[in-house]
């Protein structure tokens, strides 16, 4: 090993730069693109000018840099030490907001700093990561009870109550992403095909029709029975209650589609199914709910090949697509650079998460590992969903991508968070000497 | 799971969102994209409409441009509403309105917050427009009209509703489309056809130049002048004479079909229906359920044609052998139908074909009819025939002429007495009112004057219309230039046409002569009813008044019919006679008779039925 090299060497040169290098083209180029979408007629004026959206990122950018340089300072047992008492105080944080928080479209979800506006669930994301590595890499807790797995789940569950409250189900699906670490550490995967086949049910009955599932859902459930190899061990209860769950969803799915859900929800769904079919009204939902949608893929399908470059976007200067600076801010890539640049874009976050995954599993400590598997669940969900909506894969839900999409406080705390990481990579290896 | 489920869940990802990079930004179809790109704007140039002349040439209706406010919501941003609406004179009620309408329709598109603006208005606005943020002016092209007649001739037109644009997708909405008279008939004509431009915008929604180098742009093809028939200063005149009474008038140059002129009373001035004013000015002549200007009478009022009809049932009479010129019958001061009496104006005496149509008397023609009958097996056969002579007159059916509305009038056929009586429980007695003009009979003007055309050009007419000329083409339709012949042998209409004009020189018109015009006529005295809560009340009788001249070379036909005034020749005639000078000479030799015609008025007689007073009808004194 080359630890003697390491030893006296600066944590600068420790660092993983594939990954700063990653982030730094991620969040350059992020910026770019707000400028781009924000900028108006006027280009004369200051970059750092804090009354423009790419002004006020740009600050936070720098702020950004300032934490991470900062955070460097700290030693990596303090944020293991106190990750419990961060979690404590992102839950009254989260808790505060129903006195305190200034609601901006209809979501309590920021705190009123003057200039600034804070979103505690931003920050919630990274503590709930560190929470759940503390939790995780106790000797004393194994997934295989059901005990822990209930504690791990609470974890979750707690500031995903408190963020959907706010309404804010974008955010508390991060959450939700965590469940991916618990799989990673023991969680026993049958839950994972358990969810994710209740949804698939779920849409299926809507697209297919009730027979049809019922049928599929039958076929399945009978030849796993038969199929399933001897080895694999599933509880009893699971094999009994599984079905019955199952079953009920696929039955109540149109009681719940027609009665539970509201019409902009529906509309939602029948869109991403292709559902309608009365051509008006498919018109109109297009129109209405599908209007974003529709007009960042027009966006970036006018994007060709090569794009029509900075700050030449029509569609998407022209103020066409909503939200653009922030949900909807890839459509802008897509629009101005074209494909091989949005292309590249993919490929760079594809890159950083699995180099993320590669560092995880490299950490000696099972907080670190943990850890590092929770954010890049984190970023993998954000980018997977926001990516996916705005490409028109997946039905509307509002979630920024990482380092691109405009916003202080997440601009920060993916730095920070990001930063946390690859300061214990660096440090990997110290915890042996010291 | 081990670290490479998730990379690879992560590469899937990845490679499905390049996946759906490729197919949107590569393979998209971009031909898809033109109409719904809003950074691309489809913006369509308007061809002139084209113009109307008369038949010689007048100038009747062209254009006058106008101009439209235009409001595009989520661009105003300050506004001194003050001032704007003191520009627009406008009501702040009515603006705040308009604009949450123009709010509702879209933020983004513009909608009219204010149409035609006057050229006045428009000079005052356009100075100070730049400071009022959102707004802008939408010029376009309104009628202009040169005559203040020929309103239902003519027709207008107006903005194209939903049901126009279902049918039709040529239009969107906005647009205009012609709506009744010729304006609609001739639309496709008139229009011309639009042409498209597509613009790119850039960022700031600017225009930045032609989408594509205007490779997919259209040029608009300008819309076609027509020349129609009427003779403007006929139609004027007419419309003049036509001064307060409700009717009918409609000449046509026998020859060739053409309508010279062809005028409703009480009619309105075209321009009425242009510009800003044209919704209530409308709306005032829509719910005029008297006098109903908005309803075109010379091709939509159906009265029985009366008297004018015994030349035509002559006609048969003399084809089908009933009759000869020297056949007589004697009237005694009336006539029998099954035993009872019926009445006749003439005076009695021995009449033949001559004396009966000079006095117009009504036993002599109830005989013929019934010896016409006569000549027959049944009643059936003879009815057959004599409806179809009639309707080879082209009466009974609508005529085919150039206008978007008409009636068929009524000839009764047989199944409409079996209908009415029941299949052989009818005989010639219970439809010999026909004979006189009455009954179940029913002519349009339009029919009228098209009918008296056949008499004069013995034997044929041509399907009277309206459009003369399109500019640049080089005929009209054969249906308007193909002769249609009557059933009647040329030879039947000499001792007819020679008893109309002895109406002229010494019968029921004798009162009418023009000098130096040799005219044939026939006067009718139309006995009429209506309901006054819900009883049978008949009214004074309508006055109506067939004549061509001259008759050595018919050059004009005309129907009149006055509603309510009384004998034939007491209005409908010296109407006609007044007309017929007029387009003959160009001008006017009876001047007393013409300022009464003029300055006389029909309100009293059409006040009596809603006055809800006992009234008198056909009143002597006029």
């Amino acid at each position: 090993m080359k630890l003697t090299n390491m030893r006296g060497n600066l944590l600068i040169f420790r660092l993983d730069w594939i990954s700063i290098f990653l982030l730094l083209f991620l969040i350059g180029f992020g910026w770019v693109n707000i400028y781009s979408t924000t900028v108006g007629n006027d280009l004369s004026g200051p970059l750092l000018d804090l009354g423009t959206f790419y002004g006020k990122q740009l600050f936070f950018a720098i702020l950004s840099l300032i934490a991470v340089i900062l955070y460097s300072f700290i030693p990596d047992q303090f944020i293991e030490r106190f990750s419990s008492v961060f979690y404590l105080i992102g839950i009254a944080l989260l808790l505060g907001l129903f006195v305190f928080g200034k609601t901006i479209a209809g979501a309590t979800s920021w705190y009123d700093l003057g200039p600034f506006n804070f979103q505690p669930s931003e920050l919630m994301k990274m503590i709930v990561a560190l929470a759940l590595a503390k939790y995780l890499s106790d000797t004393q807790v194994n997934l295989r009870y059901s005990v822990h797995q209930g504690y791990a789940v609470l974890l979750l569950v707690l500031p995903s109550i408190l963020v959907i409250a706010q309404p804010d189900p974008g955010s508390a699906l991060v959450f939700f992403s965590l469940f991916l670490v618990l799989f990673r550490e023991g969680l026993p995967l049958y839950y994972l095909t358990f969810v994710l086949s209740f949804i698939l049910a779920f849409a299926s009955t809507l697209k297919f029709g009730l027979t049809y599932t019922f049928i599929g859902a039958l076929a399945l459930y009978l030849s796993y029975l038969w199929l399933k190899p001897k080895r694999l061990k599933t509880p009893t209860w699971f094999n009994v209650s599984y079905p019955v769950i199952l079953f009920t969803i696929i039955a109540s799915t149109t009681w719940v589609y027609n009665s539970v859900f509201k019409q902009h929800h529906r509309d939602r769904f029948s869109l991403w199914l292709n559902l309608e079919t009365n051509e008006d009204r498919l018109l109109d939902i297009k129109q209405s709910i599908g209007y974003n949608t529709y007009q960042a893929k027009q966006a970036i399908a006018s994007g060709r090949w090569s794009g029509k470059g900075f700050l030449e976007g029509t569609r998407t200067k022209g103020d066409f697509v909503p939200a653009q600076h922030s949900d909807y801010i890839f459509s802008s890539v897509g629009e101005e650079w074209g494909f091989v640049t949005s292309a590249l874009v993919v490929l760079a976050f594809v890159a950083l998460l699995l180099r993320f995954i590669y560092l995880a599993d490299r950490q000696k400590k099972a907080f670190h590992r943990i850890y590092g598997y929770g954010i890049t669940s984190v970023l993998f969900i954000h980018f997977g969903i926001n990516i996916g909506m705005v490409l028109g894969m997946l039905p509307t839900i509002g979630i920024p991508l990482p380092f691109f999409s405009y916003g202080g406080s997440s601009l920060l705390f993916f730095c920070l968070m990001c930063y946390i990481f690859l300061k214990m990579d660096a440090n990997r290896l110290k915890t042996h000497f010291d | 799971m081990s670290r490479f489920f998730y990379s690879l869940v992560i590469i899937i990802v990845g490679l499905l969102f390049i996946g759906k990079l490729v197919s949107l930004q590569l393979f998209y179809e971009e031909s898809n994209i033109v109409e719904s790109d809003p950074a691309i704007t489809k913006n369509y140039l308007y061809p002139e409409r084209g113009f109307i002349y008369d038949r010689s040439g007048n100038l009747l209706v062209g254009n006058q441009p106008s101009y439209d406010v235009m409001v595009t919501p989520r661009e105003v941003t300050s506004l001194d509403t003050l001032e704007f609406l003191k520009l627009l004179d406008l009501e702040q009620e009515e603006f705040i309105d308009k604009m949450a309408r123009a709010r509702r329709y879209s933020t983004r598109l513009p909608s009219v917050l204010v149409a035609n603006l006057s050229k006045e208005s428009y000079a005052a606005l356009q100075e100070k427009l730049r400071r009022f943020q959102g707004f802008f002016i939408r010029k376009k092209s309104l009628r202009d009209y040169y005559t203040t007649s020929a309103a239902h001739v003519l027709g207008y037109i107006s903005e194209v509703n939903t049901d126009d644009v279902r049918r039709n997708d040529y239009y969107i909405p906005g647009e205009n489309i012609g709506r009744t008279g010729l304006e609609r008939q001739y639309e496709e004509v008139l229009r011309g056809k639009k042409g498209v431009s597509y613009v790119q915008k850039d960022r700031f929604n600017r225009v930045i130049g032609p989408y594509k180098e205007g490779s997919l742009d259209s040029l608009p093809q300008m819309g076609k002048n027509i020349h129609i028939t009427i003779d403007k200063t006929l139609q004027e005149y007419g419309e003049r004479l036509m001064n307060g009474k409700r009717g009918g008038i409609v000449a046509i140059e026998p020859k060739t079909g053409e309508i010279l002129s062809m005028i409703s009373g009480p009619t309105y001035d075209p321009s009425l229906l242009v510009g800003r004013q044209r919704s209530a000015n409308y709306t005032a002549m829509y719910y005029d359920s008297l006098s109903r200007p908005t309803w075109d009478r010379s091709i939509l009022a159906q009265p029985s044609p009366g008297s004018p009809f015994k030349a035509l049932n002559a006609l048969v009479a003399l084809q089908e052998g009933a009759i000869n010129p020297k056949t007589t019958y004697t009237c005694d001061e009336g006539f029998y139908v099954a035993g009872v009496k019926r009445g006749c104006h003439c005076g009695g005496g021995v009449r033949d074909l001559n004396s009966g149509l000079l006095h117009s008397c009504n036993a002599y023609f109830a005989e013929s009819f019934r010896s016409f009958y006569r000549k027959f097996e049944t009643t059936t056969e003879a009815h057959d025939t004599w409806e179809a002579h009639m309707k080879s007159f082209g009466l009974g059916d609508f005529l085919g002429t150039d206008l978007p509305t008409g009636a068929p009038g009524r000839i009764p056929s047989t199944e409409f007495y079996d209908r009415a009586y029941g299949r052989n429980r009818w005989v010639s007695t219970f439809v010999i009112s026909n004979a006189i003009g009455q009954g179940e009979v029913a002519a349009t003007p339009l029919q009228l004057a098209n009918m008296t055309a056949a008499i004069a050009n013995r034997g044929y007419f041509i399907t009277p219309h309206l459009l003369k000329e399109v500019e640049g083409e080089n005929s009209i339709d054969y249906k308007f230039r193909e002769k249609r012949y009557t059933t009647i042998d040329e030879k039947h209409f000499d001792p007819v046409i020679k008893g109309m004009e002895a109406v002229y020189t010494s019968g029921t018109a004798r009162f009418l002569q023009v000098p130096g015009i040799r005219l044939a006529g026939k006067t009718g005295t139309v006995e009429n009813y209506t309901r006054i809560d819900g009883e049978k009340v008949q009214l004074t009788d309508h006055s109506v008044f067939v004549a061509f001249a001259p008759v050595e070379d018919p050059k004009i036909a005309i129907a009149v019919y006055i509603e309510h005034g009384y004998y034939g020749n007491r209005y409908a005639g010296h109407i006609a006679s007044l007309m017929i000078e007029k387009y003959l000479k160009g001008e006017i030799t009876r001047v007393d008779l013409e300022k009464r015609m003029l300055e006389k008025t029909l309100a009293k007689e059409y006040a009596k039925p809603t006055s809800g007073k006992p009234f008198e009808i056909n009143e002597y004194a006029w």
